[in-house]
């Protein structure tokens, strides 16, 4: 098996590290804070993430440096740092291993993400069950604190620089950025239309700038071996870097694995993952996360990077991948992925509030084998009045798992229909919605 | 007034935010740590203390589920249903806690012991299946270990089968 080089695991699986001030300091931690305070301007900082070519880990891939480049300069401030810690993507599980193994490495890149910006408080939002997270985070500022890397004349530049955990309370939709910062204001998590963005209108209607934690978490490593090194790593020019991919599913060792951007999803799940956890082959794929639409078993091949997954039809998002074995029902797997999404669709726009709960009843009426004739068609109309008719990308995220089910599993639907007719009398009474 | 024995932590939130609705959030979940649950002259204080109307703070209390509206049992058991853990077996636990407690979701043991949520996903999803129970996650369950963790709780009020800092799969170097 191929052995990678860890960038943002190397210190947490080194024997004993618990992430302490101390250990991270002694593994070359808070070096690239204290490069760009002495010889980095803000500009110089942007430019180098910029060419490094690193993209958002959250689930967007959007250019990170780019995005910090669209903060107006001219702007007398505040501005502000949300850094996006509300990991709640089905089969992704990477941000929490992050913050509760090695916290500083994240901390030290929002710190020097702050000095490129131009902006003195951050926060933290945290998804609200992560309280371990939340807990080992504070004890982590209070050590940075206490030695000069976060707050008020930071290691004597004269810059303040303030980071506050920010918990959220069980809401999905606010690691969408917009519904974040609409959290952080203290709101319901509801999605703002875009324009205006973040970069100009974001926390307080102040320019902001959300980035995932892994996101975060690369930073420091660019500053420290340059944008050329970070550059080459992976499946350049467009996909840099490495990822933390999460497997989950019927594998047998499930987890996390950090490997460079590129490698096959074949490559994922059988060398890292060790393949099925029984002796039943694979029937199907998640690659990024529940909002990504299933790959079967001839997309193994594809390529583990942003631009591959999408020529394949599905998007790598969040790096969360699941594994199905030969005998789940995928009419059963997309019921349960869009009891998720009408759990919590946030209720802001008609289409996805109301066909979201059309979809649930009408996959549970077919996984019930009290299905109709034409349902199917209607699952993909429901679909096709929800993707691209909503505020934010929940629409697209939720109609992913039925479109692509129906794709490539449409005869398991259509035999659910069939022993619904064989079964019921043709003139039944429709299903009472239970949920 | 639960927010008078609470000055201290009071004034460190409001400390974090330039405009005060910020804080709605933290005093909530610091309301729900020391009362089990969201009570109604909770929802007035903290509407006083930010300078809101307390529909303001209700509506964004109903919008978060993690706000409990009702005083619940001692422990919290919330089992992830989502797909990844549903793959491995979270529907059979939930069928065996109902079983062995008798209690289906949303309800509460006689003894005010123990109420069962079955959730959505929790963000663990390769350590499936898994639950939280109060502030603590309990991954790659089993009967067994279920069997262990209400034993544990029930006597000590604890259990030492609880996450720690999570990683996952240890480190071959281990």
């Amino acid at each position: 098996m191929a052995q990678y080089e860890k960038i943002l695991l190397k210190n947490m699986e080194q024997p004993g590290y618990s992430g302490s001030l101390k250990e991270y300091e002694q593994a070359g931690g808070y070096q690239a804070l204290k490069k760009v305070l002495k010889d980095f301007s803000p500009d110089a900082v942007i430019d180098a993430v910029k060419k490094s070519g690193l993209r958002g880990r959250g689930g967007a891939g959007f250019p990170t440096g780019v995005k910090w480049g669209f903060i107006p300069k001219d702007h007398p401030g505040p501005k502000y740092l949300c850094c996006n810690a509300d990991e709640s993507e089905p089969g992704t599980f990477k941000d929490r291993q992050l913050m509760e193994r090695d916290p500083h490495q994240m901390l030290e890149g929002m710190v020097i993400t702050c000095f490129a910006i131009g902006a003195e408080t951050a926060y933290i939002y945290i998804r609200g069950e992560f309280r371990l997270g939340a807990q080992i985070l504070w004890r982590a500022l209070d050590e940075a604190k206490a030695a000069g890397y976060v707050g008020e004349n930071l290691l004597g530049s004269g810059k303040t620089i303030n980071i506050y955990v920010h918990q959220g309370a069980g809401a999905y939709i606010c690691g969408e950025e917009t519904a974040l910062l609409e959290s952080l204001e203290g709101k319901r998590g509801m999605p703002r239309f875009k324009p205006p963005f973040p970069a100009t209108h974001g926390l307080y209607q102040k320019p902001t700038v959300v980035n995932n934690v892994e996101t975060m978490a690369n930073i420091p490593h660019i500053i420290n071996n340059g944008a050329e090194w970070f550059a080459s790593i992976g499946s350049p020019p467009k996909s840099t870097g490495t990822r933390v991919f999460c497997l989950s599913g019927h594998v047998k060792r499930p987890g996390n694995y950090e490997v460079p951007m590129g490698i096959p999803f074949r490559e994922f799940i059988y060398d890292l993952g060790g393949g099925m956890r029984s002796d039943k082959p694979l029937k199907g794929f998640i690659p990024g996360g529940a909002s990504a639409p299933f790959l079967k078993p001839e997309h193994l091949d594809v390529k583990m990077d942003f631009e591959s997954v999408a020529l394949a039809g599905s998007m790598l998002g969040s790096g969360g991948v699941t594994v199905m074995e030969e005998g789940t029902s995928m009419v059963w797997a997309a019921l349960r992925l869009m009891e998720f999404f009408y759990h919590e669709s946030c209720g802001k726009c008609t289409p996805c509030r109301e066909g979201s709960s059309w979809l649930v009843q009408t996959l549970q009426r077919i996984w019930q084998k009290k299905g109709r004739q034409g349902d199917i068609e209607l699952l993909e109309e429901l679909c096709g009045n929800i993707a691209g008719r909503t505020v934010c990308a929940f629409g697209e995220a939720e109609v992913g798992p039925v479109l692509s089910t129906i794709k490539h599993w449409r005869h398991e639907y259509e035999a659910l229909i069939q022993e619904a007719q064989v079964a019921l009398p043709p003139n039944k009474e429709l299903p009472v919605f239970s949920h | 007034m639960i927010f008078e024995q609470l000055q201290n932590e009071v004034t460190a939130i409001l400390a974090r935010y330039p405009v005060k609705r910020s804080a709605l959030l933290p005093l909530l979940n610091l309301a729900q740590a020391r009362e089990g649950y969201v009570s109604e002259p909770a929802m007035r204080e903290i509407a006083k203390l930010l300078d809101l109307t307390p529909p303001q703070v209700f509506e964004t209390v109903t919008f978060y589920t993690m706000f409990n509206l009702k005083p619940i049992g001692t422990f919290h058991l919330q089992i992830c249903k989502s797909l990844m853990c549903a793959l491995v077996g979270s529907d059979d636990l939930v069928a065996w806690i109902k079983n062995q407690l008798d209690i289906g979701p949303g309800q509460t043991t006689s003894d005010n012991m123990f109420t069962l949520s079955v959730v959505e996903c929790l963000g663990s999803c390769g350590t499936g299946p898994m639950m939280q129970v109060n502030d603590d996650y309990y991954e790659q369950l089993t009967e067994e270990k279920l069997k262990r963790i209400f034993d544990d709780l029930r006597r000590d009020g604890t259990c030492s089968l609880k996450s720690g800092p999570f990683m996952y799969p240890e480190s071959a170097a281990k």
